[in-house]
Order: structure tokens, then sequence, then C-alpha cells
């Protein structure tokens, strides 16, 4: 299958490891992925902060770009549901009835990484190696928005050598919510010391995630505590063979 | 959307009532997460609730469809709101009873104490309701001289306290029991039959001084303030719906009733009260059943209140029906599962939203009632996770209501202000950048000038343990990745030679 690669703005610029694993993922199970250079950004930032405005032009610039592909993989759970759920939302406000139809479009064929393994191509062991006593979160846009369910577990529990302990309260939210993390950093910090504190009764040595984005902020406060744990996207769980 | 100018309904009055706060959300929040007791109550309090609604709510085959009536008969009430309040007009009318309209907070104080005044009564007393304290009631009549006594437990903790309610359905969430042992010894005796000397923080002995405290106030009271859950159209029937009986009191023994209700809690007819009082319940306090539902139609020669007047409150109502996309917040039922889910609320709790409507909920109602430019930081006080929209019973999709809040404030400060802020022009230069592939790539190259500032760090994952202006808030108390060596796009047309 051709897939497109949507690697997202944050992983793009600052996680390169997370799209280069999703690339190699693909491709070790025999899919060919491609790499549009004309994508930059889905505008959930801008969506989420109130500057829709702002926004429509990337709406645009994403949809276009990823209009030719039958399948479109995106290694994060809030930028898939900013397609699915807000692209079409912003063409309509502004008029835009043509670009709406093609986000729908695009939409339908736009995929999070786990369910494009395990809905699109049938896949649950996708022949990783990796052994470390790992957690998972569920990002919130993951579980609440996609209804990716236990999908990104079921493709864990097939990793060799991978320890997977259940983490305390998985389904509360880690605190990040985009700009929430700068406009509201004391209310989040509060939320991501709870997140670290279920982290760390774990024992576990990983913290793995579909979000590139509530792992920087989960990280960054691991890191900040020197806590020895790190975190790792599912994409570079899932394409690790040792 | 489309923007109508004439005839825009208006929003709730400033200087009177409850809807604002003093300071900005995160102000507020800042000093609510540094208190280490309410952290402790909420966490406890939410919890609980929390677990016992899940319970009773997988209990119910046909939760989801439940759901799913319960936004569709709102749905509709709201739809034909005009025609059903003058139906429930004419019933409440037909049964005995008196409807009042007012327009906005002001109004409705005034009718209140004018109908208090005629009974020739100094006091009344209240069953809790969330419209008068909406609105300022008891400050009102206490302006004309006439005492409001609450008589709900927790509201009765919150008046003692001289504080504010918390939380929607458990006003005085963020007290524990130690803190409420303090204020009825403390206060009781100054308005009534004082607690016991020997009062302990044993649930049952607090339960009993409010107990013997209210028995005076009920027995002596002629005139009772309640809101209601909800009010027939084709009946005329009000409801109330709680959990201690005390508020039963209130609707049955005083000669005067007199019914604050937002005008959103009209339903069509009685069939509708069936979903509702299925999906309150358990969503709200986590019970299968509330023990107390209190009903009444009118005037009964004879028995129970011989007087009923119905104030219907506006207060910013139209307004919100008005917005296409918010309308969808005045089918809250007030059952607050939102509240108790919230991630937000469970750590700031109630006082930081400056409205007595607080939570996911009072997000997107105080914004909306208020005008979004009185509540401005509420739409932002929300890290968008959802839980909000999966608990409620009438399925309001909160996030996407907060997420268009925030457009509306962020258009309506891109009209007003001859210059943008330093977020709007972060925004707009954000968005200019990634319109633009070969742009974006500059600026992403650009951006490696970060590695600098991660100076000193060694080996693998090299974080940034400072970052400058308003990126210093990330960094309060989380590194930041330094960015790579090379960006994804980079390695990309390096290694696969800018194949796409």
């Amino acid at each position: 299958m051709r897939i497109a690669l949507m690697a997202t703005c944050l992983a793009d610029t600052l996680f390169p490891d997370v799209a280069r694993a999703t690339v190699t993922l693909l491709e070790r199970l025999g899919h060919e992925v491609v790499f549009p250079p004309e994508q930059t950004c889905c505008g959930q930032m801008h969506v989420n902060t109130g500057y829709q405005r702002e926004a429509l032009p990337l709406v645009r610039r994403s949809t276009r770009t990823f209009a030719g592909y039958d399948a479109v993989v995106v290694p994060s759970g809030s930028c898939t549901g900013c397609v699915r759920h807000q692209h079409a939302m912003v063409a309509e406000r502004y008029g835009d009835a043509v670009l709406a139809a093609d986000a729908r479009a695009v939409a339908a064929r736009t995929y999070e990484l786990s369910e494009l393994l395990v809905d699109v191509l049938g896949v649950e062991d996708v022949g990783a190696y990796y052994p470390h006593r790992v957690t998972y979160h569920p990002t919130c846009h993951s579980l609440r928005l996609l209804r990716v369910g236990d999908k990104p577990l079921r493709l864990l529990r097939h990793v060799r050598g991978l320890e997977l302990v259940e983490l305390p309260d998985a389904e509360q939210c880690c605190g990040f919510g985009g700009t929430f993390a700068l406009k509201n950093a004391d209310t989040s910090t509060a939320m991501l010391a709870d997140k670290m504190r279920s982290v760390l009764t774990t024992r576990a040595e990983v913290c793995t995630a579909g979000d590139a984005s509530c792992l920087m902020h989960i990280g960054g406060g691991l890191s900040r505590l020197r806590t020895g744990v790190r975190t790792v996207h599912l994409a570079e769980v899932l394409a690790a063979t040792g | 959307m489309t923007t109508v100018h004439l005839g825009m309904p208006v929003v709730a009055p400033r200087g009177v009532g409850h809807l604002r706060g003093d300071e900005s959300f995160p102000d507020a929040a800042r000093r609510a997460l540094a208190d280490t007791q309410l952290r402790r109550n909420l966490g406890k309090a939410t919890g609980t609730i929390r677990a016992k609604r899940a319970a009773v709510v997988a209990e119910v085959p046909d939760w989801e469809e439940l759901r799913d009536a319960g936004a569709a008969l709102k749905t509709e009430a709201m739809a034909r709101l005009p025609e059903l309040l003058e139906q429930l007009e004419a019933s409440v009318t037909a049964a005995g009873g008196q409807v009042h309209w007012a327009r906005d907070a002001h109004e409705a104080n005034a009718v209140v104490t004018e109908l208090v005044r005629a009974t020739g009564a100094d006091e009344v007393v209240k069953v809790k309701s969330m419209a008068t304290q909406e609105i300022g009631l008891n400050e009102a009549l206490a302006d004309a001289g006439i005492l409001a006594w609450e008589t709900d437990l927790a509201e009765l903790i919150v008046q003692l306290g001289d504080d504010k309610p918390s939380h929607i359905l458990v006003p005085a969430i963020h007290r524990n029991r130690a803190e409420i042992r303090e204020i009825f010894l403390r206060e009781m005796g100054r308005v009534g039959l004082a607690a016991p000397a020997d009062l302990t923080d044993d649930p049952r002995r607090l339960a009993m001084a409010a107990r013997a405290h209210l028995r005076r106030k009920f027995l002596s009271a002629r005139v009772a303030v309640s809101g209601a859950n909800l009010a027939v159209a084709d009946t005329g029937t009000l409801a109330v719906v709680e959990s201690e009986g005390n508020g039963r009191m209130c609707l049955t023994l005083p000669e005067t009733l007199i019914t604050v209700m937002g005008v959103e809690k009209v339903v069509p007819t009685w069939r509708d009260v069936e979903v509702l009082l299925q999906l309150l319940p358990r969503s709200s306090t986590g019970e299968r059943m509330n023990p107390y539902t209190s009903m009444w139609t009118g005037v009964v020669p004879g028995d129970g209140p011989q007087a009923f007047h119905l104030v219907l409150l506006d207060n910013g109502r139209s307004a919100v029906l008005a917005d296409e996309v918010g309308r969808s917040a005045l089918h809250c039922i007030r059952c607050s599962a939102c509240l108790n889910v919230c991630p937000v609320y469970e750590r700031t709790g109630g006082h930081a939203y400056g409205s007595v409507y607080p939570g996911p909920i009072g997000a997107v109602l105080s914004p909306q009632m208020t005008g979004v430019e009185d509540n401005a930081s509420l739409p932002y006080a929300s890290s968008l996770c959802g839980a909000c929209y999966d608990v409620c019973p009438v399925k309001i999709d909160i996030p996407s209501i907060l997420v268009d809040l925030r457009r509306q404030h962020v258009d309506a400060a891109r009209e007003t202000s001859r210059l943008p802020g330093p977020e709007a022009t972060a925004m707009a230069a954000a968005s200019w950048l990634m319109q633009d592939p070969q742009r974006f790539g500059r600026a992403q190259r650009a951006s490696r000038v970060g590695r600098l500032l991660a100076r000193g760090e060694h080996g693998l994952g090299r974080r940034i343990r400072s970052l400058p202006g308003p990126l210093s808030g990330w960094t309060s108390a989380r590194d930041a990745p330094a960015p790579p060596r090379e960006t994804f796009r980079q390695w990309w047309a390096r290694a696969r030679g800018g194949r796409s």
C-alpha cells in the first residue's frame, strides 16, 4: 500500500525520530511511504487557540497536499483529530464549501498510526523487539476524539521483550492541552504532577503514547525532576527491532 | 455565521449577580492550586462521585440512547422556546399560579423583592437554587431588609461561612468535616439556634445540628424561594429534585412560594420528565434515584402554599440561544457530572472560575451569558481533554463550544484593538511561515539556534532548562527538547533524495 506520511510540524521540527520510526515501521511491513514535502502544519494550534482565520490557509495547504493519496498516516492522535473534526468546520466558517468537501474526503482517508496498523493494514504483531518495562498513556484526543480504544495496547502486547505495565488513572489528561500549557501553566503543571506520580508508581523505564506533544510535556517534567524515566513515542517502540 | 446586529438579544447586565469574577482564571487558579487543604478535599470528593457515577451509569444498558433522547428533547425545547414558555404561562395561570417575566437579574430581583414585601414577611427560606445565586437575590433581598435563609445543607455551610458556592450540586465541596464543624460552632448561634457546644466532626452529629437549626426556620417562615429543575409546558408542573428533604419543607410549609427559573428549564410534555429524571440522579450524585422529587402544579386549596409565583428569567439566555455553536449549553440540566470529571476543576475548584457556574459547563455558559469579553479567560481554562463531553447526559459538546468561544474572543480583539498583541502577532507569524514549505523549512533550520540553549547538556536527549519570554511558562516546570541537528524533512531529502 502507498501511504502518505503527515509527519506533523512538531515531529518534523523537534522529534524527527518519531516520523523516521513511522517510515521504518511501515516499510518493514512492506508498504511504500511517501513524504509530500508541501506539507507544513495541520493548523490545530491556531484553531484551538482561537485563530481560525489564520488556520484557514493551513487547512487549505494540508487538504491540497494530501488530496491525492489513498491513505494518510499521522503519528499523532490530536493532529488526526484536527483533520477529522476541525478542517471542514474551519473551511465552512469562511464559506469555502469546496474546501470543506475536499477536507472531509481527506479526513476519511487519514489515520492515526495505531488505527492504520490495526484497522486498515490488519496487523497487531508488527515484529518489534523492545526489551524494556513500558507503560502506556492514552492521550485524550486519541482516546476521546478518535476512540482508538485498546488498539495501541494490542500493538504493544505483541512487542517481544516488552513488559507492559498498566498506568494508574491512565485516562486522566496529562495537562498539556496545547497553548493551555502556557496560558494556564500552573494548572497544567498540577495535572502533570499527578500524571508523573502515576508513571513513577509503575516503575516503568519508558512512558509511551501516540502523541509527541503530550510526551514532550510529560517527558519535560520527568526530565526536570531527574526521574530517570524517559518518554518514547509509540512509533519508535513499534519500529524497534533491537 | 451570519451576523445580525438588529435585535440581537442582550447579555446579562454588569454590576448585579454572580456571573463575573474579580480576576482572570489563571490568577485565581494559581492561588487555589497552592491551597493544599482544598486540593485534598476536592480530589477526594470528585474521585468519590466519579466512581459512583460510573458504577450506576454502567447499570443502564441503554444509557447512550437515553443521552440521545435527552439531547433531542432539549434541542426541540430550545427550538420552540417562545411557544413553550407561553404555553407554560397559560398552564401555570390556569392552575392558580402567577407568572412573571424577568429580562435580567435586576428585573428578577425587583419582582421577588416586591412579592415578598407584599406578604409583609421580613424573612424567607430558600431551597438551593443556581438561578437565585446567579442574580444575587440574597443581596437584593438584604438591601430591602429581608433575610434569606439557605436551607440546603451545603448551601447553609456556604452561607454561614460567608463563602461562595464552588460546585453546582455540592456547593461546599471545598470544605471538609473539620471546617464545617468550626463554621457551625462559630456562626449558627448568631443567626438562630446555636450548635451544641460538644459538636464533633461526625457527619451524623453535623447533620443533626443543621437539622435542629433549620427546623426553626422552616416552622416560622411564611415565604419560600426556590429554583426549579424543570417545568412542563403542557401541564404547568414544576419540579425540584433533591437529596435532603429540606427542599420539600420549603416547597410545602410556607404560605407563599416564589420560584425563579431560567427559561431554558421548560420541557414540552410529561413524557420528557421520564427521560430527564433517569439521566439526572445517575449523572449528578451517582444515585439510581434521588431521595426527594417534589412536583407541584399551581395552587391546591388547603394543601401547601396558597400563593405560587413563577419568575421566568432570561438574563443573557436569549443571547446564548442566538449562538449557533454555543446554544446547546442551554441544554444543561445542572447535573455537574462535567465538573466531577474535569481535571482542571478537580485541581482548582469552583471559585477560580469567578462565576456561580464553574467547571466545563461554566466555562462555556458564563462567557456566553455575559458576553465573552467579560469572562475572556474562561474559554481557555481547559486542556480540551473531552472528558466533560463523554459524561454529559444531554451530550453538550463542551470542547467544541470552548474552541468557538476562543475564536469569538480572538475575532473580537482583532476588531477592537489597533495593534495586535504578542500572541496574535506570534500566531499570525506562525501561520505565515507555515503557508509556505520553503519558508517553514528555513524557520525550522533557524530554530536550531535553540541548540545553543542546551549548551552544557551532554549525550542523548539534550534538554533546555530555561526558555525566554512567553515560553518561560513552559520551562518553569518542564525541560524543553533541544532542536535536533536535522529536521525530518532534511533527513528525508538527504536519505531519500526528495522522493515523494
